[in-house]
């Protein structure tokens, strides 16, 4: 929960002041001996680089090379028998590095695993769709939006964007309203680049208002026929009305004037 | 016999109605709008719960067809990817004139609140939109209600396709102006 901050006065000052909350961590606990975890660590061994309890599940930190072996042996010894989610984290400007993690699911024991590891831009992982049929779909997805080869895979292609999209869109560097290729492809696909002219480009503010579009915008109190020529119309300013102003500098309580 | 039945000889008249081949052509296309079956998202169940018993589109004459070929009106329903772009845009090239599109939403008629890199920011970019259909998602009367103006909108053009000219509401006393769009 956030701290209660009063809301009164709110005209006078913003009172989110924690806009950019960062939220706490999640406390980590170490793994306790003689629990079904403490067996899947002793089994892991020395592919097990880091492993700690979080929220009742295992965080296991292996070698980005070794996933494929840690998962056989995940599913194989320890009845890790789903992965339920496979993706990554772009940490590429505050750690130089992707974080790669795995969400597994063993049914017999209820218990899940997040096994995770890190790795460069620019490098591969191993598949592990021979393992778990739904790597499948989540690799491609993981190429798709971050970029990431994955090695041995069926068929890695993108999944969600176009095939013939540039640019890894989870990336945190790819702008939210995309780049130039984003904002003109269907224009370019559709029509070629040469119609770029003619339609324009985005609108990406929602509340635009053209005051000289006589199609889409009516005039209120100056109204034209449809599609009306304005353009070189001399601009007037809006109007105000001097009794309608309300002083907001002024406090609201005047109880004492009035005593 | 019944007394409804007209005796078309002694009331010296015969069954005659005058009209022009715009109103007559026009009369015809704008009671059987017949539009696409094609939803792109959350607007597309308004769409449908428009074309189910409750509402009832059949009533208009506006029957959902399953072909582009067979269909009149395009109504775009709902988030416009520009994955999907393409093939929108060829749905459209694919229906037979005379052809209308309604874009339905906030999502269709500006990208609405998926202002990202990977909606198209308003299907009037790809395709000649209609009329625009404000809601998110627009009541299925409200569809109803576009329809309606389609329809008005198709009375009043001309059955030339190749003109399609619009005219001039704003200027009710005077001749009648038309332009071309
Ligand atoms: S306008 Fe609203 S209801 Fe319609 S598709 Fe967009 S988000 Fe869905």
């Amino acid at each position: 929960m956030r701290k209660y901050t009063p809301k009164d006065n709110v005209q006078a000052k913003a009172y989110y002041t924690d806009r950019f909350w960062v939220s706490p961590r999640v406390p980590q606990s170490p793994v306790e001996e003689g629990t079904h975890f403490a067996k899947v660590v002793e089994t892991l061994g020395a592919q097990c680089k880091e492993a700690y309890i979080v929220d009742g599940q295992l965080v296991v930190h292996i070698d980005a090379t070794e996933n494929f072996n840690v998962m056989k042996t995940l599913k194989e010894q320890c009845g890790y028998t789903q992965c339920s989610e496979q993706s990554a984290v772009d940490y590429l400007a505050q750690d130089g590095e992707f974080e790669l993690f795995w969400q597994l699911l063993n049914i017999d024991e209820a218990k899940r695993i997040r096994v995770t590891t890190r790795i460069k831009q620019g490098e591969a992982i191993e598949s592990i769709e021979k393992l778990y049929k739904s790597a499948n779909f989540a690799e491609r997805e993981l190429f798709d939006m971050f970029g990431i080869k994955v090695n041995n895979h069926p068929f890695l292609k993108r999944i969600l964007m176009p095939d013939d999209w540039e640019g890894h869109p989870l990336l945190k560097t790819y702008p939210l309203h995309g780049d130039e290729f984003a904002s003109w492809y269907e224009v370019d696909k559709i029509f070629g680049k040469e119609y770029r002219d003619i339609i324009g480009p985005e609108n990406r503010d929602p509340a635009m208002i053209d005051r000289y579009d006589t199609k889409r915008f009516s005039r209120i109190g100056y109204e034209v026929p449809f599609a009306a020529d304005y353009t070189d119309e001399e601009q007037q300013p809006v109007e105000y009305s001097d009794t309608f102003l309300v002083d907001y500098n002024k406090p609201s309580k005047t109880l004492d004037e009035r005593k | 016999m019944a007394q409804h039945q007209v005796n078309y000889a002694s009331a010296a008249g015969l069954p005659i109605a005058l009209t022009s081949v715009d109103k007559l052509v026009n009369w015809g296309r704008s009671n059987s709008l017949w539009p696409l079956t094609y939803g792109l998202a959350c607007c597309a169940i308004e769409m449908m719960a428009s074309g189910a018993s409750r509402y009832d589109f059949d009533r208009m004459g506006t029957i959902f067809r399953a072909s582009p070929r067979q269909a009149d009106v395009m109504i775009l329903a709902g988030t416009l990817s520009k994955k999907h772009s393409e093939f929108a845009r060829r749905l459209y090239d694919q229906m037979t004139e005379p052809k209308w599109v309604i874009s339905m939403g906030s999502c269709a008629n500006t990208g609405g609140m998926f202002n990202t890199y990977a909606t198209v920011q308003g299907v009037d970019r790809i395709i000649p939109v209609d009329i625009y259909l404000p809601g998110c998602a627009p009541r299925p009367e409200t569809l109803q209600y576009a329809l309606m103006m389609l329809q008005k909108k198709i009375r009043r053009e001309s059955a030339d396709m190749k003109k399609r000219p619009i005219q001039d509401l704003t200027n009710q006393k005077g001749p009648r102006k038309a332009r071309l769009i």
